[in-house]
């Protein structure tokens, strides 16, 4: 029996998109509060759209997050076309889907290599690294570049993208800079190993750590493809899928104390979202390659260390770069077209559901018959973690509390880092219910 | 001389500007070679009180928010506003437009409204709560012109960003004009120094740069006319980054 008294008041973890708080008061082996906190200032996204044209949707809600900016554009894109009646040509949705890979390579080699690796060399940042291991360093750069020449390729920008409108887009590339980027994608394949080795080398520092624990992500049915795009809402508490449409049964949001952003809960007190819940709903559909990855490091389908996140995200680097030379390749036997697009919005309600990298995020609108929005409702991944967070913490102290403090403390920053939470995001993406 | 000290510091924001700077890759190592960079949460996990320049990038919602910023505004001997919500206020600002903040809460929160943790006020540039010596505009930030005001300002030089308009920088790309293909074009009001880059992908400029200092009010006024639409269309398109932005040029 403990009988250690430690207090720990991490004011706004490093590291991290956005804002959280770790805090652990323990006296003579009694803990007395131990807390994940949000007090991220909030910015009120669904009133900011409120009677907004249809058209301007993606353009404002990209705007709730800087590192998934790409995934937020297409679920509301997505929650805007399901809403108004607009369709969109197979051509459009397939580069869509290119673009939201990138967004994974993208967002999965920033948090593997630049904010999780400095813990793993016991560092404070990735500048020092690049004397410890210069050579992965620049083999992380190389990664986090092609990620972000990908997305500029294909959404106009690396952050915030503007080739999307609700029917298709507005500007397509050539066939000629889609066999370029094929064959960096194909080069990058030997980055990406040699990336994992890097992580292999100092797996030993992953803490040893599980909780049971419910896993939402999307899944397709009827279908060989690992879900990021398409699909219905999965869990490994539920047989079956949910249509988005009904993610509130799923989310059923709630408002702490300790936060400026809504707690979720399914099956249990809290589940969990990301690479890990998309990985233990759909392993066996990963790429060969990225199966590999997984092997590596003795990652199976059923696992419930969270630590272990930001390597299902290392098998989901190598998954989409896979997938993605496969999805140029369909495209260009098909040739490319360039598609008008003519869109007459009618009045309706609809969700828009995509993975962003850090886990399932839903939109929600309703239009009015002009296409102006007359409501909205978010429901960000990080915000479905914040609950998940907070039990993994109540577990885990008195596990660790024998031990010194700042391994405590670093054990904590790393369990919330390995969520790759996007804190700006998930704050102030809560119930929508309009008072009027 | 010791190197100038430099801090990164966001308030409100999606903290896609700090990205911007993430993604200069190893040449953010040669531009703050002649620095230190001694404070930087998303990056780094140091933290400091001592510093010259202040990077702001958010916009400014809640009282004890400019209560911080007043105080890095006290420390810093140059104080740089980073991206739209710290220059203009960006699309924070778009919760300004309904009278009733106690409503916009309520839109989100529910009855948990009132609950003291969610109060904020409405949304400040950094330049309506201190002085700010620099502005990088856009949202996102560029890069490039990131890099050019903070190299500038390491060398001892005073940056300068454009004074004319994204149409400039449009027509030299050879683009065809958005707005003979239905579009709401903000282009002829808004600073350039993004390389026109959303209508060069076929997309409206929405202004996320900010009005030009001098905007040609009646070209605008003649080119909504050619199209035969109203101040009405092109409030709903400004009103995105230029939420009573003043001045508000076509009151």
């Amino acid at each position: 029996m403990s009988n250690r008294t430690v207090n720990i008041n991490v004011h706004h973890i490093t590291r991290v998109e956005g804002h959280g708080n770790i805090v652990v008061n323990a006296k003579n082996g009694k803990i007395e509060k131990l807390q994940w906190q949000v007090p991220e200032a909030p910015r009120f996204f669904e009133a900011m759209v409120r009677g907004r044209s249809y058209e301007d949707i993606q353009t404002i809600v990209s705007r709730i997050c800087g590192i998934c900016s790409i995934s937020h554009s297409l679920a509301a894109t997505k929650a805007v076309e399901n809403a108004t009646g607009i369709q969109v040509s197979e051509q459009a949705d397939k580069i869509r889907l290119l673009m939201h890979y990138s967004e994974q390579l993208q967002s999965h080699v920033l948090h593997v290599g630049y904010l999780a690796a400095p813990d793993f060399f016991g560092v404070p940042s990735v500048v020092p690294l690049v004397a410890i291991a210069p050579d992965p360093v620049k083999t992380i750069i190389g990664l986090h570049r092609l990620g972000n020449d990908w997305s500029n390729l294909i959404a106009g920008r690396t952050t915030h993208p503007v080739t999307l409108r609700p029917g298709g887009l507005t500007k397509i590339p050539t066939e000629k800079q889609l066999r370029e980027l094929q064959d960096r994608l194909k080069k990058s394949l030997a980055d990406l190993t040699v990336m994992a080795n890097v992580v292999l080398s100092v797996a030993g520092k992953i803490p040893q750590f599980e909780r049971q624990t419910e896993y939402v992500s999307l899944k397709e049915t009827n279908s060989s493809t690992y879900a990021f795009y398409h699909g219905e809402i999965a869990s490994t508490d539920y047989k079956g899928t949910v249509p988005v449409n009904n993610w509130k049964t799923v989310a059923n949001e709630y408002v702490s104390d300790q936060s400026t952003a809504k707690w979720t809960k399914w099956h249990r007190d809290s589940y969990a979202v990301g690479a890990l819940a998309r990985f233990n709903n759909n392993a066996d559909l990963l790429s060969t390659t990225a199966k590999a990855v997984a092997k590596m490091f003795g990652l199976k389908k059923g696992c419930c260390n969270p630590y272990l996140n930001t390597v299902a995200q290392l098998a989901e680097a190598v998954h989409v770069v896979e997938k993605s030379i496969e999805l140029i390749d369909e495209l260009l036997t098909k040739g490319l077209k360039s598609e008008a697009v003519a869109v007459s919005p009618k009045a309706g309600k609809a969700s828009g559901a995509v993975e962003a990298p850090r886990g399932i995020l839903f939109h929600e609108y309703e239009f009015d018959r002009k296409g102006n929005c007359m409501s909205a409702d978010m429901c960000i991944p990080t915000n479905q973690n914040h609950a998940n967070i907070q039990k993994d913490f109540e577990k885990l102290v008195p596990e660790i509390l024998d031990e010194p403090e700042d391994v405590i403390r670093l054990k904590l920053e790393m369990l919330v880092r390995s969520y790759d939470p996007c804190v700006s995001c998930s704050t102030h993406m809560l119930d929508v219910e309009f008072v009027r | 001389m010791a190197k100038p000290k430099i801090a990164i510091f966001d308030f409100a924001c999606c903290e896609g500007c700090q990205l911007q700077i993430v993604n200069l890759e190893e040449e953010i190592l040669s531009l703050l070679g002649g620095a230190d960079v001694v404070e930087w949460r998303e990056a780094m996990s140091e933290k400091s009180d001592e510093y010259d320049i202040a990077i702001i990038e958010g916009s400014i919602t809640r009282m004890e928010d400019e209560e911080r910023l007043k105080v890095i505004r006290g420390k810093a001997k140059v104080l740089i506003a980073l991206g739209a919500c710290a220059v203009i206020g960006g699309i924070n600002k778009l919760k300004n437009n309904f009278d009733d903040l106690e409503e916009v809460k309520k839109c989100v929160y529910g009855k948990a409204a009132g609950k003291p943790h969610l109060h904020t006020g409405p949304t400040k540039a950094v330049g309506e709560v201190v002085q700010v010596d620099f502005s990088v505009p856009g949202c996102p930030i560029d890069g490039k012109e990131f890099t050019y005001i903070v190299r500038s300002l390491l060398m001892g030089k005073t940056p300068e960003i454009p004074e004319y308009p994204v149409c400039v920088e449009c027509k030299a790309n050879g683009n065809p004009c958005l707005w003979q293909y239905d579009q709401v074009c903000l282009g002829p009001i808004i600073r350039a120094g993004c390389g026109a880059r959303c209508p060069s992908n076929g997309f409206r400029c929405f202004g996320c740069r900010g009005y030009v200092d001098k905007p040609n009010v009646d070209a605008a006024k003649d080119v909504i006319n050619r199209f035969g639409l109203n101040i009405d269309d092109l409030k709903t398109k400004m009103v995105l980054f230029g939420s009573r932005q003043e001045p508000t040029i076509y009151e």
